[in-house]
């Protein structure tokens, strides 16, 4: 029984998100993506576009926007199309780029040049696997049959059943049967292709096989992925690989096959009209996009989308979502293509208007919008409605008059949209009061005009409290509750303290007990100065009013009480320079006078110098040094060894590392152990024949 | 007594330089090597005493290099002393290779501990 409620529950879910999807209020192509593409295309920096393919979307772009192209676009775009299409070293990827071109600018080129090309790419596209391959081929093989040239494709069922071997069971698309992975930015391409193979086949291409890419098709868009405000997109599913070309790319891809491949095959596609819709809202819903290539996905993809076979998304939106009750504003919906052209003859009723006050009760139910022929454009007035301001979630539903056009247009159900009412909020029975806290008697009262600013003076004790109160009503007579008010207190010292208001049933007010703020307020007597402050989104008068001041005589502060904090003279002061922070550093140990120092280094020189002294006077010398010459040189490296050794230790305390020093250390110690060895041996051979003998 | 214990201090004295001047030269030349090793390190820590230890491991290394060499010295003179009788086979050459080698690591030692 549970889990039976559970499903259900869920499967509302997602039909309540299904259908009423929130949108953000998305508008059609405007004229402000027309003067960000001339700013993007018509003017580039070095005078040329760049690549063919970057001449070409900035052409087509401005093509399909209604736009004029730069006059020397041709003179510039011309002489290497000619080229690239005369060469016969282009590969398929320039020819493919170089028809594209030729298409949206029309230069001379004649039918012999056309014919190599279409019979260069016929002999490679037999045996090629590769996608891209067959996109480039079949497109340039497209373009070439519209600019005059007759192309008659051969083996048709051969090269469709080729491509269709590299789909995939999620209906993704591999780029040739050596790669393991799939893409979505594929199966644009791969569909694409395929339509232009049936366009170009001079046999009937097999009925079978376009079922299969149908259902191929069908399988893809269950990978959508959504937004929350309804739009809806595809994606990669690995995003990491380097060919990863973001989610505005692969739609388009995506939008370009499909729509390629509903114009040629015959019967429906069976793609709800709703997804399609939900594709058109993700290209509008981009605004104006920055970059040159998204802002060609999405106008190429949107021109595809208002003339396609599956269904015509129709967009729903408002010029205005703030309306002003004050100046008599009517709700206005414009129903278009995303183009911005007019839609065929329609009814839009407002189904259901909630405020964000109360979500249960609509406020308004189902109101027919008039429609205005001249200006195209569906209206309703509210003012004879009674709603009051606010913010509040309107629910539209397209009903077609032609029971015909359901199946060639996409309305998308309902659609919500959120719109603020504002209006004039009135003010009034505004009072300020002085109230003796004991007995409870008014001290001052005086009645308050809020329309402009006020000059009282109090004057009040800590024994006393303030009161102010007011009512703010809307047009409509009922109590309001603005998002913001506050009660400032500022003393001479710019000492500042804000409180909010209470709200009870019509009125709101507030009570200062001064016996409980004395604290609060630093023990400070002197005069505040009162400032009140309100404020709502749907209030078109919010408004920030001086009110006077107010003598305020507290007690004088104990010696603990809290100071008040110092106000800086002026407000930005603190974005200064801050005080200068002296670090203390660690004192340097004390040496010695350089003079003892040295003094003391010539001391203990003097036991070295005693030492030699000593030596000469024990009569020492070399007589035991080997004469003849072998031994000699052995002696002689020996003691240069030793040197060798002394003077590598004073120049690692100088400046070598310890490794550089240890690897010395070690070439001269083999030597040192070779020479010497031989050297000692010499000596202890000689000294034990002078024993012997 | 004082008098007859300064005169015994004295024939002392005497007896040993005349015993001393029997030693064989080289067993002369270690000696003055070990003195002069002592002194130096002697003189390095009257300085020490005199500047307070700052850079200690300086001072260390500079005094135990003096005490090291020295000690290495008297194991040396041991070993090449004729007159005894536990290094009788041991050939003097040995022994001063050994010195020299024991010497030229207490000095890498020390010039790294030097700093």
């Amino acid at each position: 029984m549970a889990r039976g409620l559970r499903f259900l529950g869920i499967l509302a879910l997602i039909y309540a998100s299904l259908s009423l999807c929130i949108a953000a209020n998305v508008r059609p192509i405007s004229d402000a993506h027309r003067s960000a593409a001339l700013e993007l295309f018509a003017s580039p920096i070095d005078g040329s576009f760049g690549s063919l393919e970057e001449t070409y979307e900035a052409l087509k772009t401005l093509k399909n926007l209604g736009l004029e192209r730069p006059g020397d676009a041709k003179e510039k775009a011309c002489p290497v199309v000619v080229e690239k299409l005369g060469s016969t070293s282009s590969s398929l990827k320039d020819l493919f780029q170089a028809v594209r071109v030729n298409s949206v600018v029309g230069c001379q080129i004649d039918a012999k040049t056309f014919a190599d090309v279409a019979s260069r790419i016929q002999a490679v596209i037999k045996d090629t696997s590769s996608l891209e391959d067959f996109y480039y081929s079949v497109g340039s093989l497209l373009l070439v049959k519209d600019q005059g040239s007759s192309v008659n494709l051969l083996d048709a069922n051969d090269i469709f059943h080729s491509i269709k071997a590299l789909s995939q069971s999620d209906g993704r698309w591999r780029y040739n049967s050596n790669s393991a992975e799939s893409s979505t930015y594929a199966a644009g391409l791969a569909l694409e292709a395929l339509a232009g193979i049936v366009s170009l086949a001079d046999s009937e291409v097999d009925q079978s096989m376009i079922e299969t890419v149908k259902n191929d098709i069908v399988k893809l868009f269950d990978s959508i992925e959504s937004y929350d405000d309804g739009s809806l997109f595809f994606d990669e599913k690995h995003v990491a690989t380097s060919e990863y070309k973001g989610p505005v790319t692969t739609t388009s891809s995506v939008v370009r096959g499909v729509t390629a491949f509903a114009a040629i095959a015959s019967g429906s596609l069976n793609i709800p009209g709703d997804k399609i819709l939900g594709l058109a809202k993700f290209f509008l819903g981009m605004g104006v996009p920055g970059s040159s290539k998204d802002l060609f996905n999405q106008i190429d993809s949107l021109s595809l989308l208002e003339n396609n076979r599956v269904s015509i998304p129709l967009i729903l939106s408002l010029p205005s979502t703030v309306l002003s009750l004050s100046s008599k504003d009517q709700l206005k919906v414009e129903v278009n293509t995303v183009f911005g052209s007019a839609a065929p003859p329609l009814t839009v009723k407002l189904v259901q208007g909630f405020s964000s006050a109360s979500k249960e009760v609509p406020a308004l139910e189902n109101q027919e919008l008039k429609f205005d022929a001249e200006n195209g454009v569906h209206y309703l007035d509210i003012l004879p409605l009674k709603v009051d301001v606010g913010k509040y979630t309107l629910v539209f539903e397209i009903s077609l008059h032609d029971p015909e056009h359901l199946n060639t247009y996409a309305t998308g159900g309902q659609t919500k949209t959120l719109v603020f009412l504002t209006g004039i909020i009135k003010i009034d029975k505004a009072e300020i009061t002085i109230l003796n806290s004991d007995v409870g008697n008014v001290e001052t009262s005086q009645k308050l005009d809020l329309s402009g600013d006020s000059a009282v003076a109090l004057s009040a004790n800590h024994l006393q409290k303030l009161r102010l109160s007011f009512q703010l009503t809307t047009p409509l007579g009922h109590a309001f509750k603005p998002h913001q008010m506050f009660l400032k207190l500022k003393h001479d010292t710019n000492v500042e303290h804000f409180f909010l208001f209470e709200s009870s049933a019509r009125q709101f007010k507030i009570v200062l007990d001064f016996l409980g703020l004395v604290e609060k307020f630093y023990y400070l007597s002197g005069k505040y100065d009162i400032e009140i402050t309100v404020g709502d989104a749907a209030m078109e008068n919010s408004f920030q009013r001086a009110l006077g001041h107010v003598e305020l005589d507290l007690p004088e502060p104990p010696e603990k009480a809290p100071r008040p904090p110092v106000q800086p003279a002026d407000p930005y002061s603190r974005f200064g320079p801050q005080k200068e922070i002296s670090h203390l550093f660690r004192e340097p140990e004390k040496r010695p006078p350089q003079e003892l120092s040295l003094a003391f280094l010539a001391l203990v020189l003097l036991p070295l110098l005693v030492f030699i002294i000593g030596l000469i006077r024990l009569r020492v010398n070399l007589k035991n040094f080997p004469s003849s010459p072998v031994p000699a040189v052995f002696s002689l490296l020996f003691h240069i060894g030793i040197g060798a050794v002394l003077v590598l230790y004073v120049l690692f305390w100088l400046k070598l590392d310890l490794f550089t020093t240890l690897k010395a250390l070690g070439l001269l110690g083999i030597f040192l152990i070779f020479v010497g060895h031989r050297t000692l041996s010499h000596h202890a051979s000689i000294s034990s024949k002078l024993k012997s003998s | 007594m004082a008098r007859s214990t300064a005169n015994d201090a004295q024939a002392l004295f005497r007896s040993l330089r005349s015993a001393y001047a029997s030693t064989p030269t080289n067993l002369k030349i270690i000696d003055l090597y070990v003195v002069f090793a002592v002194t130096t390190a002697l003189i390095q820590v009257v300085y020490m005493g005199i500047v307070g230890s700052f850079p200690f491991n300086s001072f260390l290394s500079g005094v135990l290099s003096c005490v090291g060499t020295a000690v290495l010295a008297v194991c040396l003179r041991i070993q090449v002393n004729k007159d005894n009788k536990e290094f009788k086979d041991l050939p003097p050459e040995q022994a001063f290779a050994d010195f020299v080698l024991c010497n030229l690591v207490l000095h890498l030692v020390i010039m790294n501990f030097l700093g």
